[in-house]
């Protein structure tokens, strides 16, 4: 009895020891360090291991190296909470050092890393998946930049594509945080203007299990529903949806829709069949560069290995913000040096190439890119993917409003009962 | 008499003790403002203080001073000062549960009650929610309110025992964990209220690493200091008194509802303090700060520190603060929850007691060789 105690005492300090030395083993070398953050825990943990597969891709794709440096990515978790992802975010920065930062995924998670990034200057922050407005529009960061097009950039194109199809009124339900509100406000700015009109807006807590109450609040006369909600609670929202009898068509939020719901196996994925939804990427566009991407991601990640049959919203946003990290190290030669200001400024004046076409910034280092419009078909052997309804370029985040007509969206911007 | 009618005497004289309550709470915590106690004579008062600080005091708080020194910035801030302020939170746990036999899960919920006072009745990044009062107002006021709501707290959970106790008070908590996550008038919601920062007092940027620590620093040996002070005193030996057996407490005329919502509300203060503190240190308070996860999180720092003696919150938070930074760095991304889950169930498998009953072990365990008689020693 003593003996196996004291024997696990000993191997309890073992441990002990081996942990610390393994802290004091941190590298120190010449490689320029990058940190990436990625939401695996929580709602979006699916979609957070995507983003870090973009990410790493992007990385493969230049061997490892860029401008004759080492690249040395390091990975840190959050849950979607925004005070968690500060907190990882300054370990990275402050405690392993990283020059460049990329990350976090989700809306309210961007807006705090934006701030905390005012206090750290001599780092430069890249976005890596959140969309929320306000992280470029209100106060914005002069070393935060993100070269994903955001929520509200999204849904431009979708109202039109909407209305086509003759829903004239559409009840929103969606989830209650920043993101939500800009793929609404991308939604309704155009639906409102050529006519549609939106009578209910339901904002249903993040990560929610029980959606009756909402379902027994839709209007009998609405043609339609806008459902932005994203992984597994909209996964819940469909289910509960069929099982209560509900027939409208949807209209998906870009994150509805990804790559991880369509991937779901449950029994009543096929209601997906015909929703029409709008974000950054289709997987079906015929575009060189995205089909070059897709087989890249493919052949990297097969099913096997935990991958999705075609890379998600967040593997793509990821990549195309890692590719512009390193494409801009690569323009300035690996130069860092007086806070990295060469750098910010190729970062800034900038023409990324992406799978998608071309993506500029702004004044706010916010993105301009091109947004498709896509509808929801089976392939042949059984795989739900996103097929190419329209396309729309340079949509800029003012959503073609004035700079001073321009109201961000929030639970009651914009209206139209 | 049997079992049942005692159980609902002790009650019914339980309940008319309660109306002597404000009196009686009233009286614990004026006692608990150390400046405002009657000073009866000081030179058997400084025999007692040099009596209860022995030289192992001396040598940690000399550790804790020196520490932000030799630490880098980060470590002072995000490990050393998260975990004083955490560990806070979990002392006001602690003194529940372990000097008055009452767990509550509600803790949390009392600190991030006074984040959002303070966020509200502040100044925060919702201008048209935060009614900007000067700071010298607003942290008194949102003190005030979580001493009131943890006596409502108290008072509502103190008639339940065991695991009643727990239901009531987590139930307390996430009813006030949706109630911010849904109403937008006043908690704004999902996304909370940002920009809560530390004023600038004495020209000190008070968030900054060294500042922090040393205001986190003084305020948990404060919350520290009170606790050892208040178990000590007549109100916390009737308090342990209660926790060993209530019905022989009341029937000496010990108030047993009035001592325990006394202690609720003293630990809603310590639990305010803490609320603050962690309000200004993620610069935010949102639903996620007093979601589930969090209540147990507290619970879990208290559990594993040991919640024998007040030290134990603190150790509990440093092992915790150090396992959430660090054990992304030992093990495979995807995989390091693992770890986190892995150290605690090993703690609590091996000492029940947490990191203060190892130590009581190995200390017995070095003390048995020098001398048998040392058993004498653990009695406090």
């Amino acid at each position: 009895m003593n003996v196996t105690k004291r024997i696990w005492v000993r191997s309890a300090l073992g441990a002990a020891a081996l942990t610390a030395m393994l802290g004091t083993a941190w590298a120190q070398g010449q490689p320029v360090k990058i940190g990436l953050l990625a939401t695996l825990e929580g709602p979006f943990a699916a979609g957070g291991a995507d983003g870090m597969r973009g990410a790493e891709l992007a990385v493969k794709e230049r061997g490892g190296v860029v401008a004759g440096r080492k690249i040395e990515v390091i990975k840190a978790s959050s849950d979607a909470k925004p005070d968690v992802a500060v907190n990882s975010t300054r370990k990275l920065v402050e405690q392993d050092k990283v020059d460049i930062m990329v990350g976090p995924l989700s809306g309210g998670e961007g807006i705090a890393v934006k701030d905390y990034s005012k206090t750290q200057p001599q780092v430069t922050f890249i976005n890596g998946g959140s969309g929320a407005q306000a992280t470029t529009l209100v106060n914005p960061s002069p070393n935060f930049f993100r070269f994903n097009t955001e929520g509200g950039q999204w849904m431009v194109g979708l109202g039109k594509a909407a209305l086509a199809k003759g829903y004239k009124k559409t009840m929103v339900i969606a989830e209650d945080y920043a993101f939500p509100y800009s793929q609404v406000q991308g939604f309704m700015s155009e639906y409102c203007r050529l006519g549609g009109k939106v009578p209910e807006k339901a904002w249903v807590p993040l990560g929610g299990k029980d959606y009756s109450s909402v379902i027994a609040k839709i209007p009998k006369d609405v043609d339609a529903l806008l459902v932005v909600l994203g992984g597994a609670d909209a996964v819940n929202f469909l289910n509960q949806y069929e099982a209560s009898g509900g027939d409208k068509p949807i209209l998906g939020g870009s994150i509805t829709v990804s790559q991880d719901v369509l991937n779901y196996r449950g029994k009543r994925r096929d209601s997906l069949v015909g929703t029409l939804s709008a974000g950054p990427l289709a997987d079906s566009y015929d575009g060189a560069g995205w089909k070059a991407f897709v087989a890249d991601y493919q052949k990297t990640y097969p099913v096997s290995a935990g991958g999705f049959p075609s890379p998600s919203l967040f593997a793509y946003v990821y990549y195309v913000n890692m590719k512009a990290a390193l494409d801009g190290l690569a323009a300035v030669n690996g130069d860092l040096s007086n806070n990295q200001a060469k750098y910010r400024e190729a970062l800034s004046k900038m023409v990324l190439k992406t799978p998608n076409g071309d993506v500029r910034l702004d004044a706010n280092r916010q993105a301009i890119g091109t947004t498709f419009v896509t509808e929801v078909v089976k392939d042949a052997q059984g795989n739900l993917f996103n097929k190419v309804h329209s396309k729309v370029d340079n949509v800029e985040q003012m959503l073609g409003m004035k700079k001073e007509d321009f109201k961000m969206g929030s639970r009651d911007v914009p209206a139209c009962p | 008499m049997s079992a049942s009618q005692w159980r609902r005497a002790m009650n019914s004289g339980a309940s008319a003790a309660f109306k002597t309550m404000p009196a009686a709470s009233a009286r614990t915590s004026g006692a608990a403002g150390a400046s405002a106690t009657p000073v009866t004579e000081t030179v058997p008062r400084l025999e007692a203080l040099r009596r209860a600080v022995s030289l192992r005091h001396v040598v940690v708080l000399a550790c804790l001073l020196v520490f932000p020194f030799v630490a880098t910035p980060f470590i002072t801030f995000q490990v050393a000062s998260q975990a004083l302020v955490l560990g806070l939170i979990a002392l006001s746990l602690t003194f529940l549960g372990g000097y008055g036999g009452m767990i509550s899960l509600a803790q949390m919920t009392v600190a991030g009650m006074a984040g959002y006072a303070l966020a509200v009745l502040g100044s925060s990044s919702a201008a048209e929610i935060s009614l900007g009062w000067p700071w010298w107002a607003a942290i008194p006021v949102a003190l005030l309110i979580c001493a009131l709501a943890a006596t409502l707290i108290g008072w509502l959970s103190v008639r339940t025992e065991g695991i009643y106790t727990i239901m009531i008070t987590l139930a307390i908590g996430v009813a006030f964990y949706y109630l911010v996550l849904q109403n937008y008038s006043v908690f704004n919601g999902f996304q909370g209220l940002r920009e809560i920062y530390p004023p600038k007092v004495l020209g000190i940027a008070w968030r900054d690493p060294l500042p922090f620590y040393f205001l986190t620093l003084v305020c948990a040996l404060a919350g520290y200091g009170v606790v050892r002070w208040v178990v000590r005193a007549p109100f916390g030996i009737a308090l342990q008194g209660i926790r060993d057996n209530p019905r022989r407490m009341n029937a000496l005329g010990f108030h047993v509802v009035a001592h325990r919502v006394a202690a609720y509300a003293l630990a809603g203060v310590i639990a305010a303090v803490g609320g603050i503190l962690f309000a200004w240190y993620n610069g935010l308070v949102t639903p996620g700060s007093v979601s589930m996860s969090w209540l147990i999180n507290i619970l879990v720092i208290a559990v594993l520190g040991g919640m024998k003696h007040p030290l134990g919150a603190f150790l509990g938070a440093i092992v915790f603060v150090l396992l959430q930074t660090f054990a992304i760095d030992l093990i495979d991304r995807e995989r390091f929850n693992l770890v986190i889950g892995g150290v605690f169930l090993a703690i609590v498998l091996f000492s029940p007691d947490g990191l203060l009953g190892l130590w009581e072990k190995l200390r017995l365990r070095l003390a048995s060789r020098r001398s048998l008689s040392s058993n004498q020693r653990r009695q406090k």
